[in-house]
């Protein structure tokens, strides 16, 4: 019965409206903590008064409540406080930094190998440039001997080897109508050091008048060996002679390798 | 939802426990400061202020001393009242409006909240006049009983359960 005074004294609804003293507010609590009844009769009161003054509120439009988030910073997530970690974590710290501290110096390692690895692959685009542009120009070379060989105008000459080299071989190509004359000497031996194969006109009557026509400068490095060598007419026979670097102003005949007649 | 479910999210600072708290109580708490406030943009700023000290003071709200719901309440009535003054309004809580709660339901220019209107105004017209000045001084305007008894000029030892009655009376309507 007295739980039942203490609730008719309306002493509740005050504690619910908060116009009590704070000795009044602790003496309440503690007599809701020991009295369930007393309990649910302040939560009753509460929800009463929460639902009659709910439904005299005016509108409240939803920029209010998103006004407020945006002022508690509620519209991003969730603010984590730093705290300090315990030293189980720190040492962990130190050792990440550890890895990390490796891990940049591998990278470091393998950025420079890297770099070396470009500048071989550079040297090598290099080279292959340029055999490329050797194997352009040798195409280019092919190209002009086919079309020496297929000009109809070309008058071929077969050279046969003489008594220094009787294996050497070798073909004019004599354009009839430019005079322009062309060397196949693919079937001559390499010339030695300080030595060059130098090219003849010949006119045999009324006397063997021999004329120079050129050298075949740069043998080793002609690929197809054949060579464009002056023009001539009139020429009765070919020959080739090997002579000292720079040429000769007449034919060594102790050193004719190859010789044929028109 | 209760107090004891929503205090552990405020704690914890979540912003699930903002939505509730803010949907449970928004209204009560609005219409006690509308009470008090009869401009608009001011109540509304006292609003915001009374959630944001709510969020940020939640640590010192101790169960010991009453309901996080009354507590919340007197945030509300001492905020509005910081903002009265801070508008040259005099101090005394006596010279606060001398309209009741009541007259938010008639405020053409506050949309109140119709669904729930029809039924509390049936409710208020039915309620004793004392009962609406009792539950408007003690709960809307926060007097003192000492105030409430010169102003309604009843005896002092009458208000507490004089204003029980009411209460009981809107219990029984709401069925709480």
């Amino acid at each position: 019965m007295e739980t039942q005074e203490y609730i008719a004294s309306g002493i509740l609804e005050l504690y619910v409206y908060g116009m009590l003293s704070e000795a009044e507010n602790m003496e309440v609590t503690s007599m809701a903590q020991k009295h369930p009844e007393v309990k649910n009769e302040i939560l009753s009161i509460e929800r009463a008064i929460l639902n009659l003054s709910s439904s005299f509120s005016p509108f409240i439009s939803n920029s209010q409540f998103e006004k407020i988030k945006a002022q508690l910073e509620l519209k991003h997530s969730k603010v984590i406080p730093l705290q300090p970690k315990s030293s189980n974590y720190s040492y962990l710290g130190w050792a990440a930094s550890l890895v990390l501290l490796l891990g940049a110096g591998y990278l470091f390692f393998q950025l420079n190998n890297t770099k070396e690895q470009v500048v071989v692959v550079e040297q090598e685009k290099t080279k292959l440039k340029e055999s490329i542009n050797t194997l352009e120009l040798q195409n280019q070379s092919t190209k002009e001997v086919l079309a020496v060989v297929r000009d109809e105008n070309n008058k071929i000459i077969p050279l046969g080897g003489q008594a220094v080299a009787p294996e050497a071989k070798a073909k004019i190509y004599w354009n009839q109508k430019t005079d322009e004359v062309y060397v196949d000497a693919s079937g001559l031996p390499e010339p030695p050091e300080g030595k060059v194969y130098q090219i003849w006109s010949l006119k045999l009557q009324p006397q063997l008048t021999p004329t120079s026509i050129g050298l075949l400068v740069n043998f080793k490095g002609n690929n197809s060996k054949v060579f464009a060598v002056d023009k001539t007419s009139g020429a009765e026979a070919f020959g080739i002679t090997l002579e000292p670097a720079g040429g000769s102003a007449s034919p060594t005949m102790e050193q004719l390798y190859t010789l044929g007649k028109v | 939802m209760t107090q004891e479910e929503l205090l552990p999210l405020l704690l914890n600072k979540e912003e699930k426990g903002f939505t509730l708290l803010y949907d449970m109580y928004s209204k009560s708490l609005f219409s006690v400061i509308s009470n008090l406030i009869s401009n608009r943009d001011d109540a509304e700023d006292v609003l915001q202020e009374v959630f944001v000290k709510i969020w940020k003071n939640i640590d010192s709200y101790n169960e010991s001393k009453g309901r996080l719901y009354t507590w919340m309440l007197n945030i509300a009535r001492n905020t509005s009242i910081d903002k009265l003054r801070s508008k040259g309004f005099n101090n005394s809580q006596k010279n606060l409006s001398s309209d009741n709660f009541v007259h938010l339901l008639d405020d053409s220019n506050k949309l109140v909240n119709r669904i729930d209107t029809i039924g509390i105004r049936e409710f208020v017209e039915k309620l004793k006049p004392k009962c609406i000045k009792l539950i408007d001084l003690l709960f809307f305007k926060g007097f003192t009983q000492q105030e409430v008894s010169e102003e309604l000029s009843i005896p002092l030892g009458t208000v507490k359960t004089q204003n029980r009655t009411c209460m009981n009376d809107l219990r029984n309507f709401l069925k709480v």
